[in-house]
């Protein structure tokens, strides 16, 4: 199934607002202003949307669980930090159509009752909140943000809040922390942001893409919407394709797209012809598969948990036939062990420590014993911390070890072989 | 010291939050830009001016990757090494820029033009391998890109 881009559509100038405008943009905003709020929610609840920032949740139900009646007020996140390895999809909305991104944070706040919303930028993407600061500069200038959105008496604004190098700012309760100045650590939970968030009021965090997805649900009404691809994760997604691929890029597919149809259609296949060794479908936090189990599976949640990974970002990293898998999950993990944010000691010790056992097979100096003692590692980190990175560093251990334990067991033969007796025997 | 068009735009982002903690972010950006890297000093002038203390500004300093604390080159040049780019043989780029320089990662060149260091994945995975100096990104990269690159930016 192929169709028309929608949250990139191939059109020139697209991220002027003229342009975007002449093309029926903010016409959405319009229609929602003539709902009642509640209206707008319920409509992006029964389309099924589900965030696209990596944890799949369903976005209007998220919306409800901001108090109604309230004497603090309401703030809305938009997450623009978008640090997950693999994932390069929100800075092509903050390019190409960033007016989009703008009409869906204001029918969202206008829907949660929200008079203030920050979008967090990873502060790398500098160039890019220069281009959509000037795009929220021209929808104030026409009055799509600020009072009196286009004579509906609703008030609300928008600011850009630029981060400064930290993956972890993209967990909602740490983008929080971050925006207030601090650092960025994340919280526990409960209590959940819609009760106790930005300085202890309600407050959404919602990812770029999934922000841009809901001007679309509005124009089309969420029936229509949530026909759109995977029947329990509809719509349409933004998937990039990165690694060994010849034609990588970010794709919009509606969800459930066979990766081999994305890999070998969208993405033009593998570099001379290769075999796929392994596929990270969602980022680097997403479970590894093997490339000869990608047969059938698809990027939606429900297949590609089916399979023993989950969606992520839909950043889907193609590893060919040669590829150094141990070199892979040592950089992989190198990443969580610098960024871990330090509060929670498994996370913090227990990446280090698998960095280092991932060293040992990297030099060929592991024992056989070491692949149980990483999985170990890996074990008691997972469901042990704070926030997710702690689960995000274990899955792709944990699933190396299961689907490719080969490959450390290779990287022990030489120092087995030089033992005498050789360790691997016992 | 931050110049007079910095200090009125804090001002005007103080109406944007409750409290005036949330622009430490941005004051501290503008120090950098200003001085290249943020000093004791420049903690200090920041914690002053946005009436918090010197030990949070010196946390949150500390916490994020893209703050300078101390001197750079003119040109910080950052290579993506995560698996994106790795995979796109990265290596080879950060090899070729150290021997071009003559310097290693984390070091920078006599004259203070450049400065190399490894980054975390940039965003940029679709065109890898990459690396960004200031804010632009420099992308597809292979040897030749890359000593026209260097040159220019000399």
């Amino acid at each position: 199934m192929t169709m028309e881009p929608l949250l990139l559509p191939n059109i020139p100038d697209y991220h002027k607002i003229d342009v975007y405008q002449s093309r029926g943009g903010y016409e959405m905003l319009r229609k929602a202003l003539g709902m009642k709020p509640e209206e707008v929610t319920d409509e992006v609840k029964k389309s099924n949307l589900r965030g696209r920032g990596g944890a799949c949740f369903p976005t209007g139900l998220k919306w409800t669980f901001m108090p109604k009646q309230t004497d603090k007020p309401k703030y809305l996140c938009v997450n623009g930090d978008e640090s997950e390895p693999g994932t390069f999809k929100d800075r092509q909305i903050f390019e190409l159509n960033p007016h989009l991104m703008i009409e869906g944070t204001i029918i969202a706040a206008y829907a949660m009752g929200v008079k203030t919303s920050y979008l967090y930028v990873r502060g790398e993407y500098n160039k890019w909140i220069k281009m959509v600061q000037k795009a929220v500069d021209d929808a104030y200038a026409n009055g799509f943000i600020g009072e009196n959105i286009l004579g509906s008496g609703f008030n609300t604004n928008l600011y850009l809040h630029r981060g400064a190098g930290a993956y972890i700012c993209g967990e909602e309760s740490a983008l929080m922390n971050s925006l207030e100045g601090d650092r960025g650590y994340p919280r526990v939970k409960p209590p959940f942001p819609a009760h106790f968030g930005l300085w202890g009021c309600p407050t959404t965090i919602n990812n770029v893409e999934t922000i841009a997805n809901v001007p679309l649900i509005i124009k089309m009404g969420w029936e229509e919407y949530s026909k759109i691809g995977a029947p329990k994760h509809p719509g349409l997604i933004l998937v990039g394709v990165s690694g060994h691929v010849n034609k990588p890029g970010v794709y919009e597919m509606p969800t459930g797209v066979q990766l081999t149809d994305i890999i070998y259609n969208y993405a033009g296949g593998v570099p001379g012809n290769k075999k796929i060794k392994a596929v990270i479908p969602g980022g680097s936090s997403t479970m590894i598969l093997r490339g000869e189990d990608i047969e059938g599976v698809a990027m939606d949640a429900e297949s590609l948990k089916n399979a023993g990974s989950a969606v992520g970002t839909a950043g889907l990293i193609v590893m060919d036939e040669d590829t150094n898998l141990i070199k892979v999950i040592t950089r992989v993990t190198k990443f969580y062990y610098h960024e871990s944010c330090g509060q929670c000691t498994p996370c913090r010790e227990g990446t280090g420590w698998m960095f280092k056992l991932l060293k040992r097979f990297e030099n060929y100096e592991a024992r056989m014993e070491d692949i149980d003692l990483l999985l170990d590692v890996a074990n008691n980190i997972e469901g042990n911390t704070i926030c997710a990175l702690g689960d995000a560093a274990a899955w792709p251990v944990q699933s190396m070890i299961k689907r490719f334990r080969d490959e450390f067991e290779k990287r022990t033969l030489n120092r087995a072989a030089a033992m005498s007796p050789p360790i691997a025997a016992s | 010291m931050l110049s007079e068009k910095d200090l009125q735009r804090i001002e005007e982002l103080k109406k944007r939050y409750p409290n005036p903690q949330p622009i430490v972010l941005e004051a501290l950006w503008m120090w950098q830009e200003e001085h290249g890297w943020i000093s004791a000093e420049g903690m200090k002038y920041v914690a002053d001016r946005l009436g918090i203390s010197y030990h949070h500004v010196y946390g949150v300093v500390t916490f994020y990757t893209m703050f300078n604390r101390k001197p750079v080159g003119k040109h910080k040049i950052e290579v993506c090494t995560n698996i994106s780019c790795m995979l796109r043989n990265s290596d080879k780029i950060v090899k070729h820029i150290e021997d071009s320089l003559n310097i290693k990662v984390g070091e920078t060149t006599p004259d203070k033009r450049f400065t190399l260091v490894e980054a975390e994945c940039l965003g940029s995975c679709g065109t890898a391998p990459m690396m960004q100096v200031g804010d632009e990104y420099y992308e597809n990269l292979d040897e030749a890109k890359l000593n026209n690159i260097l040159g220019a930016l000399k």
